[in-house]
């Protein structure tokens, strides 16, 4: 288990970030329809560094984060400049891309059940990306599994080496997960609501698990939830996205406190916690655009009680009233 | 997934329905046993279910989803019932909708045995079903992709003897109560509508019979926040302006401390604790109300946890430990805590926690601590 944690992982990449997303756009092609996911998002993320993802449904935060692993289906065109580690994922070859996934770059996913082999041990299975990028013998593949194992604290590990996804429950299946992924030691992490379908009890100890990984290998993660708690418990970042946009970004305590954009105050009012009893909730009303054109102006007016005429026509340019905050909205000071 | 834009806030009501009330084409349940009986109460409510396995399909092991379970509804309150998967909160609404019978336990619907005959005192299930209505958390699965939403929420009035064009005025009504106008949603089909819409409609189609009691089983959890709002709002309006029980099942705690009155923790198929809603957050009892409540992930990165409150996943119910079921993540249990199953012990103003250390003398080295 030592061992793992010894290697250096991070090699004072300071100057080159992690992850560069600029203007990226991502349609749906299909003969009935183009359905527009992705409108125009820059991303950036540092080595070391936790990055949430917010959104509702459709906002286009899951295929933002495949985008970055190329993982999107032939259907989808992506434009715009994604690189990560430094390399140009656009321009790579599916060959490039299979040394790339797995070893560079590794995700896990919100069902562990669909997303690991029903047929293979966990043990194999973990083995099996460390043979295929590390080319490693099977047997010492298999000891790196069993430390892999421990590292994500799942009891009795040797014994749950030789265990089938279905053996498992929905924690230890999570962690089983997070072990293929975390087998090459990958420089990025890329977590699509890991914890959603854990029971609360459980989807806490996920989360400060994947946070300790995190902190012990000095990985970049890219977390995307559509739950403020969770974005509130593990990010550094937050990146609000509604229609394809990021509308808001900012370190995770001063945009939960304070949001610039219209859309996540309207999401931290709409978020039931504790003391809200008695009162009526405040909701944005109405729903999300239809993304089969592309919004004009900011995709929120139409839901939003400050919209003005500026708002409904061309770009809303980011403004950054503090270093290190961005919104997307006519309202907040350019500086 | 897109969507199309829903119409109107929750709690916008159509004008026609705040002037004028709304057409009854049944006769409205009256109520028997005044304020003070409850509306429904169980008592040792159990329902197992056998495993089969070997050559002649013999019962290999049970899964004791609900074991035991007691509790009231009071006329007019909203209960919420917590808990993690596999606790038996979905098995418990089945049963209170008598979707599936219960292996033992009564059931007393307003002073009347549930699925007993009339001359004995009890409800025939046609007259209780009538009375009790159930939202489901699958939007889409629990509407019939084939029939438009105006005939989906007709179809059980029509059962009951409703004309049919009396039927689907009342339905056009209930669509306008939800917050959709008739005249652009009545003819659309499931697939056509959000899931914050189609959810309306499930709500609506609820309410068609004018039922006492609606169980909602993880209505909200499908929704995005945004529209979750909605929904529980609209929900705290219905419940007002149709003078409504609720019994509200979901694993999310924020929400169930918003709605409800009253709160029942499960936990393996058994009551942990039940009380008031604020007794139950401001002064949990038993040990897993505790961790439950700060497994929470605070919205607060300056207040992030460091140690999970519980480690591993709840056990399986079809060998639940001896004694109390907690004890196997609990870090209080003693010796006694397998020994015995604690009976649920009373801390005053209807709240009662199942855990050895509210009860005194019990054994416990803690035990009589917590009681007032």
């Amino acid at each position: 288990m030592s061992e793992i944690l010894e290697r250096p992982v991070v090699t004072t990449a300071a100057a080159s970030p992690l992850i560069t997303m600029r203007d990226v756009h991502v349609r749906f092609v299909t003969r009935d329809r183009t359905v527009h996911a992705v409108n125009g998002v820059d991303l950036d993320l540092a080595a070391g560094e936790v990055l949430c993802i917010l959104g509702e449904s459709g906002s286009g935060k899951s295929v933002t984060m495949r985008a970055l692993m190329k993982l999107l289906p032939r259907t989808a065109k992506v434009s715009g400049r994604i690189e990560v580690a430094g390399r140009d994922v656009t321009a790579m070859s599916e060959g490039e891309l299979q040394d790339f996934r797995g070893s560079d770059v590794a995700m896990i996913f919100q069902e562990p059940m669909t997303a690991l082999d029903p047929v293979f041990t966990i043990g194999r299975q973990i083995a099996e990306t460390v043979q295929r990028h590390e080319g490693l013998s099977r047997a010492a593949a298999m000891a790196r599994a069993l430390e892999l194992l421990e590292l994500v604290q799942i009891p009795s590990a040797r014994r749950r080496l030789e265990a089938y996804p279905h053996e498992l429950s929905g924690g230890l299946r999570q962690r089983a997960m997070i072990a293929v992924a975390l087998a090459c030691k990958p420089k990025l992490l890329l977590a699509d609501e890991p914890t959603t379908a854990l029971d609360a009890t459980v989807q806490i100890q996920v989360l400060l698990l994947l946070r300790k990984l995190q902190e012990q290998l000095g990985m970049g993660v890219v977390f995307v939830t559509h739950d403020l708690g969770v974005a509130g418990e593990i990010a550094d970042r937050v990146a609000v996205m509604y229609a394809g946009r990021v509308v808001e970004e900012g370190p995770v305590g001063a945009l939960m406190t304070g949001p610039l954009h219209p859309y996540p105050r309207g999401l931290l009012g709409a978020t039931v916690h504790g003391g809200m009893r008695g009162q009526r909730l405040t909701t944005i009303p109405g729903a999300p655009p239809s993304l089969e054109t592309v919004p004009v102006g900011c995709p929120f007016a139409p839901r939003c009680t400050e919209a003005e005429e500026v708002c409904t026509v061309g770009e809303i340019a980011p403004r950054r009233p503090v270093p290190g905050r961005m919104a997307r909205c006519v309202h907040v000071p350019a500086e | 997934m897109l969507r199309r834009s829903e119409s109107g806030l929750a709690g916008r009501w159509h004008a026609d329905c705040v002037t004028r009330r709304m057409s009854a084409p049944l006769p409205f349940p009256e109520d028997r046993g005044g304020p003070a009986q409850p509306l429904l109460r169980l008592n040792g409510l159990k329902k197992h279910f056998p495993i089969r396995g070997g050559m002649f399909g013999a019962t290999v092991a049970t899964v004791r989803a609900v074991d035991g379970v007691s509790f009231a509804v009071r006329k007019g309150e909203t209960l919420g019932i917590v808990g993690e998967s596999g606790c038996g909160k979905s098995t418990t609404a089945r049963l209170l909708m008598r979707l599936m019978d219960p292996d033992a336990g009564e059931m007393v619907f307003d002073g009347e045995g549930v699925g007993q005959d009339s001359q004995t005192g009890g409800i025939a299930l046609k007259d209780y079903r009538r009375q009790v209505q159930m939202v489901f958390q699958d939007s889409y699965a629990s509407l019939n992709p084939r029939l438009p939403i105006e005939d989906s929420i007709a179809f059980a009035p029509k059962v009951h003897g409703v004309s049919g064009p009396e039927a689907r005025q009342r339905a056009r009504e209930l669509l306008a109560a939800v917050g959709l106008s008739p005249a652009q949603f009545a003819r659309r089909y499931p697939h056509e509508l959000s899931g914050g819409q189609r959810q309306r409609v499930n709500i609506a189609r609820a309410l068609a019979l004018q039922p006492r009691l609606v169980l909602l089983d993880e209505p909200v959890s499908a929704l995005d926040k945004s529209v979750e709002a909605q929904v529980l709002n609209l929900l705290m309006d219905l419940k007002e302006k149709f003078g409504l029980t609720y019994v509200f099942i979901s694993h999310d705690l924020n929400v169930v401390q918003y709605i409800s009155d009253r709160v029942l923790v499960m936990y393996l198929g058994q009551v942990a604790e039940q009380g008031p809603v604020d007794a139950i957050y401001d002064r949990p009892a038993h040990p897993y109300t505790q961790a439950l409540l700060a497994s929470r992930p605070s919205m607060d990165p300056t207040k992030r946890r460091t140690e999970p409150p519980l480690t591993g996943d709840p056990p399986n119910p079809i060998n639940p430990p001896s004694g109390c079921r907690f004890r196997t993540r609990c870090p209080y249990a003693e010796a006694v805590c397998a020994e015995r199953a604690p009976v649920a012990a009373d801390l005053g103003a209807g709240h009662e926690a199942a855990c050895h250390m509210a009860l005194p003398g019990s054994g416990h080295s803690k035990a009589g601590r917590l009681a007032a």
